[in-house]
């Protein structure tokens, strides 16, 4: 017998059941293909401006910072003008996200832009989301050439794009989104939920940012809700 | 499974951790630190408790279809590209994960923290055949240089105090210069993420854990504050995810659910920083993540839990409130415990995993306050599991002969009340009579745990069952 038939019986010798039975197949097959949405806190439902200005203090509340752009094309400028503030080089990685390639970098002045996934050399990082989440200042990254996950965790500086639209109330609405782009049951390789930057309490519980992923982490909040 | 077991020695685990210095220093932040901010976070959320009865209610439908779900799982997954690994046993999860990593001639495997790790003592294993596993979430790192286990399930190292780690530092990263500054927290982690960040890189297989599995997708999710799990599961060329079965939740909806009392009741967060849901290798376009995906699922004792009186443990999400709320925990720290698993969730989860004739103690060492059944995310009904862990102790006289006989005479009594209340007050006249000079005994046959510590009063009035009828008639 294999070890997955010893498990999966073994299991069922405990329930007292066989697998077979019609009631609990169909429990099974209604909770996945409906996958129904549990009690979701009050605290994001709001309406769009509300909302963003929830999501800018969650954001800032796990120590993240947020800027409010109203057109993409103020993005570069943003960029340049956050790293020349924090004295960082004028250097940044993004990866082939056409919402960041179509972008007027040639504004942000001297600022150099390369493109890919990151070797750990790069020290500002800057991804397009998929998404926010008002409810705790949560965003969502996808894996893939757009937006290589590397980026989220190599570089010193994470420096994320939103678009206001995209900033849902709660985790549902976005994973709804996500059935609808990759179809059901189907997900990228990584999705990757970050709420601040990195941080360690190991320490004698002294919470320090910057453990092993980013110490800065950085929200441009494009349009409007 | 892990050959360390002291479990047997509680006791004097105990009393030599009562007796240590640094332990007893670094204990007293966990009482503080953790119990105010998993009260302050959960007060900010009105639905918490709403949460905590959906978070139960999940993982009690999933564990009432298990094998359904685990079938479904495992069908998403194979479609995703994973390829998934049944293991019955620690000792079949070691060797499966060691004959992956052959199959790619493993150097140094990195490890994004995992308790399942630590159950089956991976780390050993690996080691004795010549690969070298490199725990890279900072607390697990402090416990792997210093070759303990962890002594919380979520802060490995909460056991140690700064100066002890920078003495390990100074021993361990001999490369770097003798004089250096590590007075600072701050320069302790920068520390640690330049000497790691490197181990990261060179790293041919990245191992983590799990927080969940997801039936509707096959995805694997876990959680972490550093991004260590992150960095572990990206770089290397082959991700390897050990759980345990009762991980699995039905959607990516269950899981949020139970995401929202996860962080809450176990650092005081809103959500930790790294929610990461993997699925499959990476995508043929994709310019980085590993090119493999295997998923280990472990039984290891846990599928004879079910439909039994400690099937409600399986609930457990792993978040360390109960042994962060835990009057014994804090008194004498994780390692007394004996194993992996310290705390409320350990007295009842390890005599399930390594035997109640090993772990009896644990049980014990409760004083039934109730605390961690208050503050549970899951409401798992810790005390009354210990108790029924000490009736099986009973009935399978685990226990010393004078207790059993102690308990005997007592329950004698118990069951005949008019008996009972005469002998009560017959030992209660009787002491306060010997007793009526000092009003206390220095000592007393029989009690000689309670007397080599504080005196014991003499009793001055009549019992109180006796009191208490007195009173009604009044």
């Amino acid at each position: 017998m294999s070890s997955r038939e010893v498990v999966l019986g073994s299991i069922r010798r405990s329930l007292g059941v066989s697998g077979r039975e019609a009631p609990r197949r169909q429990a099974v097959a209604d909770r996945l293909a409906h996958h129904p949405r549990g009690l979701v806190p009050e605290r994001g439902q709001r309406p769009p401006a509300e909302r963003l200005e929830v999501f800018r203090q969650m954001v800032e509340a796990a120590a993240g910072t947020v800027a409010k752009l109203p057109r993409a094309e103020d993005v570069p400028a943003a960029v340049a003008a956050f790293l020349r503030a924090h004295n960082l080089p004028m250097a940044v990685r993004r990866g082939d996200d056409p919402r960041l390639a179509g972008l007027p970098w040639e504004r942000a002045g001297a600022l150099e832009v390369t493109t890919g996934a990151s070797d750990g050399h790069q020290l500002v990082a800057v991804s397009h989301a998929f998404g926010g989440v008002a409810e705790t200042g949560t965003l969502i990254l996808l894996s893939g050439r757009d937006n290589p996950t590397t980026l989220n965790f190599l570089p010193d500086t994470h420096i994320v794009v939103v678009e206001a639209r995209d900033v849902a109330g709660d985790y549902e609405t976005v994973l709804a989104r996500l059935r609808e782009k990759f179809g059901a049951g189907e997900m990228p390789r990584t999705v990757n939920m970050i709420t601040g930057p990195s941080r360690s309490a190991d320490i004698e519980q002294m919470l320090i940012l910057g453990a092993h992923g980013p110490r800065r982490l950085h929200v441009l909040v494009v349009g409007e809700a | 499974m892990s050959e360390i077991v002291t479990s047997p020695a509680f006791k004097e685990n105990a009393r030599a951790a009562l007796a240590d210095v640094d332990l007893q220093q670094a204990l007293k932040s966990v009482e503080v630190n953790f119990i105010a901010k998993r009260r302050a976070s959960a007060d900010k959320l009105p639905e918490f408790e709403a949460l905590r009865d959906a978070a139960r209610d999940i993982k009690d439908h999933t564990l009432a279809h298990l094998d359904l779900y685990l079938e479904a799982y495992e069908q998403r997954l194979t479609a995703a590209g994973g390829q998934i690994h049944y293991a019955v046993s620690a000792e079949e999860a070691r060797a499966i994960i060691l004959g992956i990593c052959r199959k790619v001639d493993a150097k140094t495997v990195t490890k994004g923290k995992s308790m399942v790790g630590e159950e089956i003592a991976i780390n050993a294993h690996l080691e004795s055949h010549g690969i070298t596993p490199v725990e890279t979430d900072l607390g697990e790192y402090l416990i792997q240089i210093r070759g303990e286990l962890p002594s919380h399930i979520i802060a490995p190292a909460v056991h140690l105090t700064k100066a002890q780690i920078e003495a390990d530092f100074r021993r361990v990263h001999t490369h770097l210069p003798a004089d250096r500054n590590l007075e600072e927290h701050t320069t302790l982690l920068a520390e640690a993420r330049a000497v790691l960040r490197e181990r990261f890189l060179a790293a041919d297989v990245g191992i983590t854990g799990a927080n969940f599995l997801v039936a509707e997708t096959g995805s694997s999710i876990i959680v972490t504050n550093e991004g260590n799990g992150d960095l572990s599961q990206t770089l290397p060329k082959i991700h390897i995810v050990l759980a345990t079965i009762e991980k699995l939740v039905p959607t990516l909806e269950d899981a949020s659910q139970i995401l929202r009392v996860l962080a809450r009741s176990a650092t005081g967060q809103e959500m930790s920083v790294y929610t990461t849901i993997s699925t499959g290798p990476r995508r043929p376009d994709d310019p980085d993540g590993p090119g493999e995906y295997h998923v280990v699922i472990l039984d290891n004792g846990r599928s004879s839990m079910l439909g039994g009186d400690f099937q409600d443990m399986l609930r457990c999400i792993r978040c360390g409130a109960c042994m962060n709320h835990c009057p014994v925990y804090h008194a004498v720290g994780g390692h007394a415990y004996g194993w992996v698993y310290p705390g409320p969730m350990g007295a009842v989860l390890t005599p399930s995993l390594i035997g109640v004739d090993k772990a009896g103690h644990l049980p014990n060492a409760s004083t039934f306050c109730g605390r961690c059944e208050a503050v549970c995310p899951v409401r798992i009904p810790l005390p009354r599991m210990m108790r029924r862990w000490r009736e099986r102790e009973f009935e399978r006289h685990l226990q010393p002969a004078t207790m059993r006989y102690g308990l005997a005479v007592w329950a004698f009594l118990a069951k005949r009340p008019r008996l009972y209340a005469l002998a009560t007050s017959a030992a209660a006249f009787g002491l306060g009579w010997l007793g009526r000079a000092k009003g206390r005994f220095r000592s007393l046959p029989l009690a000689g745990g309670w007397t080599r510590h504080r005196d014991f009063p003499a009793p001055e009035q009549r019992t109180f069952q006796a009191q208490w009828r007195g009173r009604k008639r009044r």
